[in-house]
Parts: C-alpha cells; structure tokens; sequence
C-alpha cells in the first residue's frame, strides 16, 4: 500500500535554535497519529512544515495526490499547495479564529470552501453548509449568525465543518480541543471520531493532552527538543514507555 | 493460531534510578482454534503482563509472538491494529471509552470498525446486551456512570460483538452475579466451539474448570518467584 504521506528528514532551524530535526514517518490511509511533547518540543513546527505554513531547511513531505500520486508537497509549485489545502487538506487551528472567517456567517464560512472548488450553485452551497453545521451539532437556525456570536465550544466546531466540507482525504490539527471545557472535549471527540471512521480520513494530531491521543490517536509519537524520541501505537507508547522523556510524560498526569 | 517462542520481558525504569526489573523469561507456548488455555499463578507473576505483551499492549524485548501467521514482536503499528480489528479481541478489566457515547455505540463499535452497516451492528449490538441483562433503558446513556459489574457487562459485550479467531479475556467474571457469569461462560463455550482460540485469566476456580482446557503456570517463567 502507498502511504497517503511519507515525510522524510523533515529539519526547521530557527537561527541556532532547532525548531525540528530530521523527523521521518509513513501515514497510511485511514490512521490517525498523534504527536505529545511539551511546550517547545518542535511540535507545532513540525506540523506546519508538513502542512505548507512553514518552509523548512529540509526533508520531503510526500503526498499522494488524487490525480498525479505522490509527489513532494515542498517543491511544488506554491498555486499547485494552496489547491491542495483546499481540496484534500484541511488545517484544524487551536484557536478557531484563526481557521475562521469572523465577519462572515457561519454558512459563509462553510459555503467559502465549497465555492473555492468551483462550486457556484447558492442553493447547493447553502444546503450542503447546512447539512455540514447540522453534522457538527450547530442548530441550522444559526446558519446566517457570525462566528463572533457563538461559543468557543460553537466556534471549534464550525472551523471543523468548514475543513471537512470538501471532504479532504488528510487533516492536520493543532491541539483541537485545547482550551475547551471539559465537556465540550468530549462532545467533539465524539465527533471527530465517527468522522474519521465514516470518511475514512487520516489526520495528524498535535496536543499535549495524552487523553486525547488515547482516544483519537491509532499511533504516536513522542517529541523532544525537536526531536521524535520514541513512536508507536498508542496504547503501547502510554502504557508501556520506553524512552525516559515518555516515561516522565506519562507519569507526570494527574488522575483524575 | 497464538504461538509463544522464547518470549522476554524487562521494564526499564529511567526515573526511578534506571532500575531493570525482569517480569517475564523465556515463554513458549501455543493455543490451537477452538482451545482455551488458562493462565495461572499468584498475584504479580506477570498474567496480565503477559496477555498485554500478547495484544502489543506491551513491549516484547525478545522471541516471537505469532497470531494467525503475524509476529506482533516486529509489525508495524498500522498491522498490529488491522490485527486488531480483525483477528484478536481483547477484553480487559476496564472499560475505557469516550464519554458520552450511548452504550448500544460502544458495543457495536468494532462492528462499525469492521465496516459493517450501523443497523446491522446495532442489531448485534441489543442482543448481546439483553444477553447479559443490561436494561433497555441504559442502552442510550454513556457507560461511565453504571456501577462496576454493569461497565464490566458492556465490555464483555463489546469484545464479543465480532467473532474474533483469536480472543484474550482479563479476569472476564469477576464481579458477576451467577446469572451473568453463566452468561458469560456460555459465550466463552460458543466461541470456543466455533474455533476461537482463547486465552483467559480467571481467579474463579470453577469458572477455569469449566472451559478451559490447559493452565499454564506463568510463575514458572518469573524471575526471582519460581519455588
């Protein structure tokens, strides 16, 4: 089987500062990963290399795109990525106001996606981000109010609507339930995994909350100063740690 | 269909002054289809280690553990989950999922893992839990809140929706009442009958009697516990 994204020596320098260093893994079709370390491990930045935010100094990150199979998604052409993040990729922010437009509707935020896809249809549009708002559990009643109106818990949910509406085959997300209460973290687990397992999506979680990964993740890996320490399935990398950093990780959460 | 060849383990402490602790030396042994072997020995002679080494719960520093043909000591994650979802089934002591999913979606969720219709696994999913005596009107409600004997029913529940060939069962009547631990030992017996091979940790003497065929002694293979 061809992995959906093979990234291979993926390095970020910041000045002296190592950002992440010669990072390598396969994803596979329908898998889920998840990336823990703490604050400034190289985690974030990892991640927005691999989504296109962030150049870096060097690596591959090979996707394998509908039309012309793998290719790297570094030295493609910069109109050829911006495609890609709106047709098979999605970027799921922490702070959905950075995945959100804040002056537009709800419906226009999900509506957007489509029409960047060539999707002119009002009707269509509107249906379907209605369909969308529905699926994420916001009241359809809701579909003309701004973002600005709705809850954190509201906003996280309508910046995932917005990224799956076009139904992308990857997903990266940067620590998506961080910030939210208790509660509403669970409700959008929930719902992440049923659509991951009824999409069929791969995604790339970057958290710090080892619950999440637990519940969300098939695989994780373990970052330290920039660098992957240990990786693995899930359950194995949390109950069985094999590295002293991964050890303190798990050992350092509180039980509740 | 689960076969051990000089199976190792050791924890590495690094925290705690890099203690080395020696839990499990050199295993062997194999449960053929429609088998159900027991494993024995006190408290800490490494049962449980064991049987989560055997899921990839745990990793095996040495020799080879062979489900239906896959040497989990050295797949891939992504094959140890398909394995997972396919082949070997795991019932633990706890039941752990994310809160707020309804109890019928727990149980029938391997089903929908598999890629069964969500109709077809619901069905499956209301005949066990009437099978093992959880009322109609829970089904809808999050298993975190029901008492202990109750969680431990839906997970029985959820690790026999599918047939899996191969099954590992931690301690799968403890805390039952008679009524449900009959129930649960018929569904050991239907599932050995149809050819699962199974392993099981059971303190409940007469349950171990009852459907298992062998017992093996992992105290035999602790360092430092053998008499």
């Amino acid at each position: 089987m061809t992995p959906l994204l093979s990234v291979q020596g993926i390095t970020k320098r910041y000045g002296p500062h190592i950002g992440c260093a010669d990072v390598s893994f396969d994803l596979y079709p329908g898998e889920v990963m998840g990336i823990v370390g703490e604050s400034g491990s190289g985690k974030s930045t990892l991640l927005n290399c691999m989504a296109g935010h962030l150049t870096p100094d060097a690596g591959q990150v090979v996707f394998d795109t509908r039309t012309d199979g793998p290719r790297d998604t570094i030295t493609m052409s910069e109109p050829e990525r911006r495609m890609l993040g709106r047709t098979d990729w999605a970027f799921v922010h922490q702070h959905a106001r950075d995945g959100l437009r804040m002056g537009v509707s709800a419906g226009g935020n999900v509506g957007e996606r489509l029409m960047a896809v060539g999707e002119r249809h009002y009707g269509d549009i509107r249906d379907k981000a209605t369909d969308w708002l529905g699926r994420v559990e916001i009241d359809a009643s809701r579909v003309d109010d701004r973002p600005t109106t709705f809850s954190g818990g509201m906003q996280q949910r309508l910046q995932i609507a917005r990224n799956l509406v076009t139904g992308p085959r990857l997903v990266f997300m940067d620590e998506p339930t961080g910030g939210l209460d208790v509660s509403v973290q669970a409700r959008l687990l929930d719902l992440l995994r049923g659509l991951v397992r009824d999409m069929g999506l791969s995604a790339i979680i970057v958290t710090h909350d080892l619950a999440v990964v637990r519940l969300l993740a098939d695989r994780l890996m373990v970052m330290k100063l920039g660098r992957v320490v240990e990786a693995g399935l899930t359950d194995q990398v949390l109950d069985d740690p094999q590295h002293a950093y991964s050890q303190l990780l798990v050992s350092s959460v509180l039980q509740v | 269909m689960i076969e051990l060849k000089n199976v190792s383990k050791t924890f590495t402490l690094h925290n705690q002054g890099s203690a080395v602790i020696e839990v499990i030396s050199d295993v062997s042994f194999a449960v053929a289809p429609g088998e159900c072997v027991a494993l024995t020995g006190a408290s800490g002679a490494g049962k449980s280690t064991l049987m989560r080494m055997i899921y990839g719960n745990y990793l095996t520093q040495a020799g080879e553990i062979r489900i239906g043909g896959l040497d989990i000591v050295r797949s891939e994650p992504r094959d140890i989950i398909k394995l997972r979802r396919d082949v070997l089934g795991y019932v633990s002591q706890f039941l752990r999922v994310v809160p707020r999913v309804p109890t019928l979606d727990v149980v029938a969720e391997p089903l929908r893992a598999l890629g069964v219709p969500a109709d077809e696994a619901q069905d499956r999913a209301s005949a066990l839990l009437t099978q093992l005596n959880i009322p109609e009107r829970l089904w809808s409600l999050s298993p975190t809140t029901f008492s202990g004997g109750e969680q431990q029913r839906v997970n029985i529940a959820r690790g026999f929706a599918h047939s899996y060939p191969a099954m590992l069962l931690d301690e799968p009547t403890a805390s039952l009442d008679a009524a449900n631990r009959e129930v649960v030992l018929s569904l050991i017996e239907d599932a050995k009958a149809r050819g699962a091979a199974i392993i099981g940790i059971f303190h409940d003497e007469a349950a171990r009697t009852r459907v298992c065929d062998r017992e093996i002694d992992v105290g035999r293979f602790t360092p430092g516990m053998a008499a």
